[in-house]
């Protein structure tokens, strides 16, 4: 018989098997849940790129393109950042059109850290990074952020946890699962920072549309100094609700660009030819379908952290992403606990904040990915597991 | 559009307090906007949408087109508010093309709709004639989907 634990890769061996499936698998398998626990849009993909999708299947578009996209694509998106943040990347060789950004996302690292290198990386967040620095030797160093800094990166947590080995800061904002949005004066602190070092910036902004308020997402890489150390992760996703597409792209220095194009190359050739065509259709078009759904992100999300508040579950009022993270402390119990508990009782299902990152336990990811309706009764099932737990 | 209009609606049980949050705005200004709409009668009335199909009570719906001949002193106007006044009559809309007037008629069965048209409507003077279409399934109304709500598709997730 094969022992395959001598023949597996250490490196893999050694990534921890998420431990939140099993809580999910339970929830899966339960009747009559009430889910909150999503990680995408409940809308559909607006009809007009859905349609350009189908026109180039029915024209027979079934090639693969070019390594690093379709150059129509390439073109779109430089456009994109041009007119949504005033970046401006050459489409030839500084833009590369990814099978999402979780693409985008491993082959930068890839690209970027030779083994010891030093990844910072402000916790709670998406669960991605660590595993794939791991697989390039990296040193993954986590920056717990704080509820009483909106979970933002502070120039002094940075400065604190520089050593001469730090290669890459990974910037996750909008935040997933928190909501925080790093504004402009809070970016141009961590500009001050990393200017004059030779430290490098894997912004990911695949949340950049969906912020709140008036003022909307700024990209680091529009801060003085910064365009030059940054690489911008984004994709079509979260903004225009195309997770199952798997479209993504990558923004930055052509040097950067052609190492990732170059793994891209051999991985994966190209992205779904299919899903290009369609996200043509998603940047020239489609800003109107955009706004549409953040008005309505907005007023779920006004909804939900004031109803949670109310409910003593207290919750920082999340800037962008579609989240809400509500401590869960006042309830004396762990994240896990709370909702193993809330699931068995109540049948709704929340993601422990700890999933994140230690530094997330102590609180809740509720999505507001669904209908007021849903919300809603959630809500009241919520209230009413609160209501039983004794005092 | 004001917001406010688009929620209410989606779901006019939302409170007042409800809807301001999710508008941003002050509980007393939304119970002001909404007794505004009412009085101008920009808002006619708060409806739940019933799928009478599922209750022991079915309910049988017809559309009526109707052609009718207008009068001096009689016009369009008038002949519309005579079938509205009708009990049974739950929509009534002038129409471009082939008739004049749309009619939505429920009853407790089809004989029911049959004569209410024959003693009712076609007995109204102007009205030259009438088409009864009794509708066999609803699949859509006012927005609502008369479906078994499809199952949720996406996965419980980190991402």
């Amino acid at each position: 018989m094969m022992d395959y634990d001598k023949l597996l890769s250490q490196r893999a061996v050694a990534i921890k098997p998420s431990g939140i499936r099993k809580f999910f698998d339970i929830a899966a398998q339960m009747e009559g849940v009430i889910s909150l626990g999503v990680g995408e849009p409940d809308f559909k993909t607006p009809w007009s790129i859905r349609h350009a999708g189908a026109e180039s299947l029915e024209k027979g578009r079934t090639w693969y393109t070019a390594n690093a996209g379709l150059m129509p694509l390439r073109q779109e998106i430089a456009n994109y950042l041009s007119r949504r943040f005033s970046l401006k990347y050459n489409p030839q060789d500084e833009v590369l059109v990814t099978v999402g950004g979780s693409e985008g996302i491993d082959i930068c690292i890839r690209a970027l850290i030779n083994p010891g290198d030093e990844i910072l990386l402000p916790e709670p967040c998406f669960v991605a990074y660590a595993p794939i620095g791991a697989l390039t030797d990296a040193k993954v160093v986590s920056i717990p952020t704080r509820a009483e800094d909106g979970f933002r990166l502070t120039a002094e947590q940075l400065r604190a946890a520089i050593t001469p080995k730090t290669k890459l800061l990974v910037l996750p904002f909008p935040n997933n699962p928190t909501g925080a949005v790093m504004r402009r004066e809070h970016l141009e602190e961590i500009a001050q920072v990393l200017r004059g070092t030779d430290i490098l910036v894997l912004s990911d902004e695949i949340y950049a549309e969906l912020t709140f308020g008036q003022k909307r997402h700024v990209s680091i890489a529009e801060i003085d100094g910064m365009k030059e150390r940054t690489i911008v992760i984004n994709g079509f996703s979260k903004a225009y609700a195309m997770t199952g597409w798997r479209l993504g792209y990558a923004a930055g220095p052509a040097p950067i660009i052609a190492q990732m194009t170059k793994i891209h190359q051999f991985a994966i050739m190209c992205a779904p030819t299919t899903s290009q065509y369609a996200a043509v259709e998603a940047l020239k078009n489609c800003d109107s379908e955009i706004e549409s759904m953040v008005v309505q992100y907005d007023m779920r999300r006004r909804l939900l952290a004031d109803s949670l508040n109310q409910m003593g579950l207290s919750c920082f009022s999340p800037e962008g992403a579609f989240y809400v993270f509500p401590s869960i402390r006042s309830t004396g119990l762990t994240s896990a606990q709370f909702c193993e508990q809330l699931l068995y009782a109540q049948k709704v299902a929340v993601v422990p904040g700890d999933a994140f990152g230690a530094s997330g336990e102590g609180f809740v990811r509720i999505s507001y990915s669904y209908s007021v309706d849903h919300l809603l009764e959630a809500l009241r099932r919520i209230q009413a597991f609160l209501d039983q737990l004794p005092k | 559009m004001d917001q406010l209009l688009s929620l209410l609606q989606n779901n006019a049980r939302l409170t007042n307090s409800q809807l301001a949050v999710m508008l941003g705005r002050e509980e007393a200004d939304v119970a002001k906007a909404i007794e505004a709409y009412e009085k101008s009668g920009v808002i006619r009335g708060y409806q739940a949408v019933i799928d009478w199909d599922k209750t022991d009570s079915p309910t049988v719906f017809a559309r009526i087109e109707i052609k009718v001949t207008p009068k001096k002193d009689f016009g369009f106007e008038e002949i519309a508010r005579t079938i509205m006044e009708l009990e049974a009559v739950q929509s009534v809309s002038l129409m471009s093309g082939g008739y004049d007037l749309a009619v939505t008629v429920s009853g407790k069965d089809f004989r029911d709709i049959a004569i209410f048209v024959a003693h009712r409507l076609s007995t109204i003077e102007s009205v030259n004639s009438t088409a009864t279409h009794f509708i066999l399934k609803k699949y859509k109304e006012r927005g609502v989907i008369f479906e078994e709500e499809s199952k949720d598709e996406r996965r419980l997730t980190l991402l």
